[in-house]
């Protein structure tokens, strides 16, 4: 009996729990709003599964406990049971999987109107670039990084002059447009993520990963690492302010640009870098360079 | 159904093989501790699991004492939690569970469920004992060496678990894979022995189809181990060999701390598919077991047949098989090619039904039957709550774009607890409870392991519920302390101090279980034989606990197949798997009649 309370205590509770907690997500941001829907069909089907599996078993503990003389039923098995239930599971899984699919089928999807903005993990900070006028990324090569270059651009790539840097400062973005997020590490593996946004993805060391998004709210909101990298993983913290187009524009004047910050660090060193062949080559070969070809409407 | 019934032909398949002398020690040592004996084996692997998943539990604790009072125990550092995080993760899922399972169980239930002597290999099974022993010896020692163990992350991802940013990359990481290593070799010699004598030593008359679950599930995980540890060792090798010789298997070029390093060329996310080609079926080398384990034991405790065997057998198999297509469904957030989503998040959904019909023949063979609350299978019914939640969670990240927002949160560690860690031991509670008669020969007191079984349950399910609603706010995993954030509510804290308490509270409750073990091996009341009753042929020995050699004079001959509960017909509610057809005895009419 005591088994048969708690186990309908566990269903119930379970789902009041699930009703009244606090503890939900954060408000969306941006267009994933889709995955929480997936998300809650998600909640629906393997819901009512678990509820009535546990439900089903309370049942049985009240009904069918030990009694003397009673003896149990004789059965090895029963075809017709077993294959309603394989086809209401497969049905189950079909109603969960198309949702999934369909939305995933959107998230690999980075729609051709996208604008580029790059960001870069590094233990344990973030740093960010964004296009220029020309609306591209120029080369990079981690072999390029110094202590003047942290970003490793390619000082020849003359795409690269206008990039605008941020460094250990908020990221501003636009609202309202779909952003695709290209990302370096230079050390270890991080993950850009923003709760608020929904979306994340690992930053490999040697590749350019990405993910598209669109802002759909303006504030200012927490960006995390979200994968181990080492004794300062949960101080990788950034924040990331969405505002109106006008205001970003505005911001965006105010930031250096690549070209300004090496006239700043040293006048001759942008000239010396290029005349090192070696390096001059890796930027020009390297198989993790990164850089778009397409303009970018970011900065319109 | 022919093939189900407990087929009843007096006569039994003659021997293929003449029987092979054993092993027989003559002195104390090779008796109990150089022991060729696989139950003396078991016993020696199983103390040696659960001593080292004592230290995993403890520091659980310590890592819950960071998570629910941040800033209070200044003996906790950042480095400090990674590592407790790291070791805790691994000594968890490979010294433990996987150890205690296959090392264990496995070497104590198969030669006897089977109906053989021994295993067939008992030196080598030996060898398999003493390698894991040094494998642990191994892993403990980091905890002395200077900079302590790794912290890498059970998942020990390079570049950044062999680089200096990272604690224990002085010596920890090098021990820790070193000890992997040894761990591999050891298992590869003691799996080898579970396939072989499950294949080549079965009883006469103890068919495939004959075969209890437990065995079945055993087996087909060391089929599993066997194939995925190998990935795991030349991840383990390369790791190694980057870390110690400078080369750059899995080392892209990295600029550390602004400087330039020597490395150049590797792929960081090929360790991540080697890791997973081996983690995920690890998922199931420790689940099959547990799957096989409960089978029997609810049906024993329910007096019923389990309910569909074939199916149950097939689901086995097919669950083994899936495993292996299923593992980039840890790495959709990886960088990989996202294109690779659409195969794995549909391989996993489709694992989801095999494993769901193992959970409905479970449930439906409580269903008419005659249930025994006992402590056995209570955690039983606990496994199943705790394997049932764990699943759908399951389903939440295997289901790709689901996953997106949960993937390295919370609601991971919440999910893989639930599903393999809270279960899984709930089942190795259920199964030591169930044989404890059997090797100690005295029953345990009922009393504390029902308390043990209360508290554990109750407790488990509160810790590791509310932490799935810690990912979904976003709470990422591995985290030293969330601190100031704009949507972390205050409330949350709270929430981590209530789990703290509990967690300590359950760990508690495993001092009173090891106490009743302990306490019930000399002052028990004696068990008697086949106290629950059971069909299976490890309760059918010659005496209990099972001497040398299991069967004294003659092997036993198995009539019937392992489930043989409450046949009607019969007067008693189980027919012992080896009982001859002719000594069945037949149900008293007037007893029948009031039926
Ligand atoms: C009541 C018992 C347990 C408690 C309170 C507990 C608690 C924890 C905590 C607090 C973490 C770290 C979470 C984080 O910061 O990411 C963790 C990680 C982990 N635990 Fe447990 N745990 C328990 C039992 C188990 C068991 C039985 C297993 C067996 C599978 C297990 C396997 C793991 C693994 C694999 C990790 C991940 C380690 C990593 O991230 O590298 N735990 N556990
Ligand atoms: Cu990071
Ligand atoms: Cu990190």
């Amino acid at each position: 009996m005591l088994v048969a309370v708690v186990l309908v205590v566990i269903a119930v509770g379970t789902v009041v729990f699930h009703v009244v907690s606090p503890w939900w997500w954060t408000p969306i941001a941006s267009n994933w709003h889709i995955i929480d829907d997936a998300t809650l069909v998600t909640f629906w089907i393997t819901g009512v599964a678990y509820v009535a599996v546990i439900l089903f078993m309370a049942y049985c503990a009240v009904r069918f406990r030990y009694r003397k003389g009673r003896r149990a039923a004789y059965e090895p098995e029963n075809k017709r049971l077993e294959w309603w239930l394989t086809g209401l599971t497969s049905l189950g899984v079909i109603g969960l999987l198309t949702p999934g699919l369909i939305v995933w089928n959107e998230f690999v999807t980075v729609p051709d109107d996208a604008a580029e903005f790059e960001v870069v993990g590094r233990q344990w900070q973030w740093s960010y670039r964004l296009p220029g006028k020309d609306g591209v990324l120029g080369a990079s090569d981690p072999r390029l990084i110094t202590g003047d270059n942290t970003f490793g651009l390619d000082p020849n790539d003359p795409r690269g002059q206008d990039d605008v840097l941020i460094e250990g400062d908020d990221l501003h973005l636009p609202i309202g447009r779909p952003l695709k997020v290209l990302m370096r590490s230079a050390d270890v593996i991080h993950d850009f993520y923003v709760p608020h946004f929904r979306a994340k993805m690992d930053i490999i060391p040697g590749m350019v990963t990405y993910f598209w998004f669109t802002p759909t709210r303006t504030g200012t909101f927490d960006i995390l690492c979200a994968e181990l990298c080492g004794v300062g993983h949960h101080t990788m913290r950034g924040m990331v302010v969405v505002e109106a187009d006008t205001d970003y524009q505005e911001w965006l004047q105010g930031q250096s640009t690549f070209a300004d910050l090496m006239a700043r660090a040293a006048p001759g060193d942008a000239v010396k870098l290029a005349a090192d062949e070696g390096r001059g080559d890796a930027a020009a070969n390297g198989n993790t360079r990164s850089g778009s070809d397409r303009p970018s409407p970011i900065n319109r | 159904m022919a093939y189900a019934e407990p087929a009843v032909v007096d006569h039994a398949p003659p021997a293929e093989v003449p029987e092979v002398e054993l092993y027989h020690a003559k002195t104390w040592l090779t008796k109990y501790v150089f022991s060729q004996d696989a139950k003396v084996i078991a016993i020696q692997y199983s103390l040696t699991a659960i001593a080292i998943g004592l230290v995993a539990l403890v520091l659980s604790w310590l890592m819950r004492l960071q998570l629910g009072f941040p800033a209070t125990f200044s003996f906790i550092e950042p480095a400090d939690y990674y590592q407790y995080v790291t070791m805790h993760g691994m000594i968890m899922v490979i010294y433990l569970l996987t150890a205690l399972f296959l090392g264990g169980f496995g070497n104590y239930l198969i030669p006897l469920m089977v109906g053989a002597r021994d295993m067939v290999f008992p030196y080598v099974n030996m060898l398999s004992y003493w390698i894991y022993l040094l494998a642990v010896l191994v892993l403990a020692a980091s905890f002395f060496t200077p900079g302590g163990p790794s912290g890498a992350g059970w998942t020990l991802y390079p570049p950044q678990s062999i680089l200096s940013g990272t604690p224990g990359q002085e010596w920890g990481i090098i021990l820790m894979l070193v000890s992997l290593m040894l761990f591999i070799i050891g298992f590869t010699m003691g799996g080898l022995n579970y396939v072989v004598t499950v294949l080549q030593a079965r009883a006469r008359g103890m068919t495939l189809m004959r075969l209890p679950l437990t065995v079945w599930g055993i087996f087909v995980a060391t089929i599993l181990a066997l194939l995925a540890f190998p990935a795991l060792f030349v991840a383990v090798v390369m790791s190694l060999l980057d870390r110690t010789v400078g080369t750059s298997f899995f080392m892209p070029h990295i600029v550390e701390m602004g400087e330039q390093l020597p490395y150049g060329g590797g792929s960081p996310i090929l360790f991540q598919h080697l890791f997973w080609f081996f983690g995920h079926p690890e998922v199931y080398i420790v689940a099959l077991p547990a799957f096989g384990i409960v089978s029997d034991l609810i049906s024993t405790h329910a007096r019923r047949n389990i309910f569909g065997y074939r199916m149950m057998v097939w689901a086995i198999i097919a669950i083994g098989g899936l495993s292996f297509v299923v593992w980039a469904h840890h790495m959709y957030v990886s960088g990989m090619n996202p294109y690779f989503g659409f195969f794995f998040a549909t391989s996993t959904l489709v694992i989801a039904i095999p494993t769901a019909i193992k959970l409905y023949n479970w449930v439906l063979t409580l269903w008419r039957g005659n249930i025994h609350f006992t402590v056995p299978m209570l955690f039983c019914i606990a496994f199943i709550v705790t394997f049932l939640n764990g699943g759908i969670t399951g389903l939440f990240l295997g289901n790709v774009s689901v996953d997106v927002p949960l993937s390295d949160t919370m609601f991971v560690v919440a999910h893989f607890h639930m599903v393999m860690g809270v279960a899984p031991i709930f089942v190795i509670f259920a199964a030591i409870y169930h044989w404890y008669p059997l090797i100690s020969g005295r029953m345990f007191n009922q009393a504390l392991g029902l308390f043990h079984f209360w508290v554990t349950f109750i407790g488990a399910y509160l810790i590791f519920l509310p932490l799935h609603y810690l990912g979904f706010v976003g709470v990422p995993r591995r985290y030293f302390e969330i601190g100031e954030t704009g949507f972390v509510p205050e409330s949350a804290a709270t929430l981590n101090e209530f789990i703290t308490v509990v967690a300590l509270i359950v760990g508690f409750a495993q001092v009173v279980f090891m106490a009743n073990l302990a306490w019930s091996v000399f002052r028990g009341r004696v068990a008697g034989r086949n106290p629950w009753r059971a069909v299976t042929l490890e309760w059918q020995t010659a005496e209990v606990p099972p001497g040398h050699g299991n069967w004294g004079p003659t092997l036993p001959v198995v009539y019937r197949w392992a489930y043989a509960y409450s046949v009607p017909g019969v007067e008693d509610d189980f027919v012992p798997q080896n009982l001859p057809p002719s000594q069945v005895k037949a149900a008293d009419p007037s007893a029948r009649a009031a039926e």
